[in-house]
């Protein structure tokens, strides 16, 4: 018996959700009283996977795996799990994650709960905590089938080192064929994405016209943010589509979300909510936005923002 | 080209979120179902494959008679028929067991479903009724054509967004893009009228043990007070975020 985790990589190198799924799996293997085997296709380089509790690592290395079908990748972790008899497969919540994680319950007829937040409260009945309906809510989910399938939701676990001296195998799995060619592949290099940022710097009408995101764009620059906005602004087209978060556009999990301009409507909120920290500047003291917040500012965002930009590139100079 | 797209019933998004029986279920009073909005994009591509390249639209989700309203209204939007599978939606596989029976036993060509629906927010029924149907898949699907049987896919990937070609048959988990918000329709009064007529047909569910169960549900503990700075004051708020919640 085993937990395998599927620890994903990107350019040869880890992403942070990828060592979380692997701080989840040691919990999950200790809980159990089992070993934790994590599973990496084209990492450059797997000890770090050791600091966070692998015991065992299984490296495929292989051109084919390059591409991102994702039933030629849950292809590839049914064989691992097989392999290594696990009972627990675990998998992060990226794009790909989110995809490959249901076909590979599919596989291994296996109960699958998504949006996964904490440790199993008891691994027998095996039961998790899950979010539900938007993040207004949770459910305890009991998964009842022998091999349980677990997707684990961004930054609600964390990152816990605990040293483990695993080997590393090769391990050379069958590919099967994929039905989809990419065709083009159109990454923007050098900013942040909201999925992988730990802050995010968001805007919304209040800003009065895509003209003034300037401002939003420093304020994310100096602090290493992604950017994003309310879904009327993305609907008018002052930002892409790929910016819109809430219940119906992306969600956010970062650290910090800041929110300009932006009133705190219901459907936004339930998308952001489960970010640690929240901050509103807003000039209505009464939008509902300040209800939801930690900290807030009643202000107009044309000049508290540039101030804020000021004062932080000074912060950022004095402890760097 | 036999489009079938799956309707899941949801809780409109402005609803108050409660539960009944010690926690164990949805609290429905006072609650109004809609169409799932991922699903709204589905169907409104759908229309545009009917109207332009002749294909006919089935709609289907799989529960109890009181989803039927939320079946009519899509039929109102324009689906060709409906077919809802009788019984209670417990678990995704359960889900994705039953909409597989479904696309067997039709012939459908093309699946489109939303990404998730905004109840549960599984996420996994379009990909686990691929799996079960060794379709082709693609999820956050942002761009779809068809032409004779290959479809050109637009989708979102961490960072950017991809292209691919694929054969079909195909399932789609899709989302804003695959249709603009400002091209979702909505039922207009001809519509609903027709609605009334088109078939509704009522199938029953396959055998297949529930993998998963609800234990219960918890709400998130209530959130402290917002602490207010003074907007002359930014450095406080650069100090309470360093300081104080540790986030920069
Ligand atoms: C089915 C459905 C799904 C939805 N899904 C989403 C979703 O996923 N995400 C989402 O965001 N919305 C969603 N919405 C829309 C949502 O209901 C709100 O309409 C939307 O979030 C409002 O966007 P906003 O806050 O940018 O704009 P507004 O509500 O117009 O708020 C603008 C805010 O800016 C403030 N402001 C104005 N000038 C300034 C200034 N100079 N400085 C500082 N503040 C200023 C105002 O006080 C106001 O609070 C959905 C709606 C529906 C019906």
């Amino acid at each position: 018996m085993s937990v395998l985790v599927y620890a994903e990589s990107s350019e040869g190198k880890f992403k942070k959700v990828a060592l979380e799924a692997t701080s989840y799996g040691k919990k999950v293997a200790e809980q159990l009283g089992t070993n934790l085997v994590v599973l990496t296709i084209n990492a450059d380089e797997t000890s770090e996977l050791n600091t966070y509790g692998a015991e065992k690592i299984l490296s495929v290395k292989n051109d084919a795996l390059k591409s991102l079908d994702a039933k030629v990748i849950a292809n590839v972790i049914k064989q691992a799990s097989e392999k290594e008899d696990a009972s627990v497969v675990i998998i992060d919540s990226s794009a790909n994650g989110l995809t490959v994680a249901p076909m590979v319950a599919v596989s291994l007829n296996a109960g699958f709960a998504s949006n996964v937040v904490a440790a199993p409260s008891s691994t027998s009945p095996f039961v998790v905590k899950r979010k539900a309906f938007s993040n207004k809510a949770f459910n305890n989910t009991e998964i009842n089938t022998t091999v349980k399938v677990v997707g684990l939701a961004k930054n609600s676990f964390g990152l816990h080192e605990n040293a483990s001296s695993g080997s590393t195998e090769d391990f050379s799995p069958s590919i099967i064929e994929s039905g989809m060619t990419s065709t083009s592949i159109d990454k923007t290099v050098g900013t942040v994405t909201i999925a992988d940022a730990d802050i995010v710097v968001s805007a919304g009408r209040g800003l009065k016209g895509p003209e003034n995101w300037g401002m939003i764009e420093e304020l994310a620059e100096v602090l290493g943010a992604a950017t994003a906005c309310s879904k009327p602004v993305s609907d008018m087209d002052w930002r892409p589509h790929s910016e819109h978060v809430g219940q119906t556009g992306k969600p956010v999990s970062s650290n910090l979300y800041i929110a300009i301009g932006i009133s705190g409507a219901i459907q936004h909120l339930a998308g952001i909510n489960s970010s640690k920290v929240k901050v509103v500047i807003n000039t209505d003291p009464e939008a509902p936005f300040f209800k939801a917040a930690d900290y807030g500012i009643v202000g107009d965002a044309f000049e508290v923002v540039p101030k804020l930009i000021e004062k932080l590139k000074s912060f950022k100079a004095n402890n760097a | 080209m036999k489009v079938l797209v799956c309707i899941s019933h949801v809780p409109d998004t402005t609803s108050k979120i409660n539960f009944t029986d010690g926690d164990t279920k949805f609290d429905t009073n006072g609650v109004q179902f809609v169409i799932n909005p991922y699903d709204e994009f589905a169907l409104t591509r759908a229309m545009w494959f009917k109207e332009k390249q002749g294909a006919s639209v089935t709609v289907v989700n799989v529960g109890n008679a009181t989803t039927e309203p939320t079946l009519r209204k899509a039929l109102a939007i324009g689906a060709d028929d409906a077919i809802r599978v009788n019984t209670e939606a417990t678990d995704g596989f359960f889900v994705a067991k039953q909409l597989a029976e479904v696309v067997k036993n039709g012939g459908y060509d093309l699946v489109l479903a939303g990404k998730e629906s905004i109840d549960y927010n599984g996420g996994m029924v379009p990909a686990m009724l691929a799996s079960i149907l060794d379709f082709n898949f693609s999820n956050a699907c942002v761009g779809l054509e068809i032409e004779g049987t290959t479809a050109t896919i637009s989708r979102e990937i961490d960072g950017g967004k991809e292209i691919l070609s694929a054969s079909l048959p195909l399932v789609i988990g899709g989302q804003k893009g695959l249709v603009e918000e400002k091209d979702l329709r909505i039922p207009n009064m001809r519509g609903i009228m027709m609605a009334r007529k088109k078939p509704l047909n009522v199938v029953e569910p396959v055998d297949f043990d529930g993998t998963t169960s609800s234990a219960s549900f918890e709400k998130p503990a209530p959130k402290g007070a917002c602490k207010m700075v003074d907007a002359d004051n930014v450095d406080e708020l650069i100090s309470l975020l360093h300081n104080e919640a540790k986030v920069i």
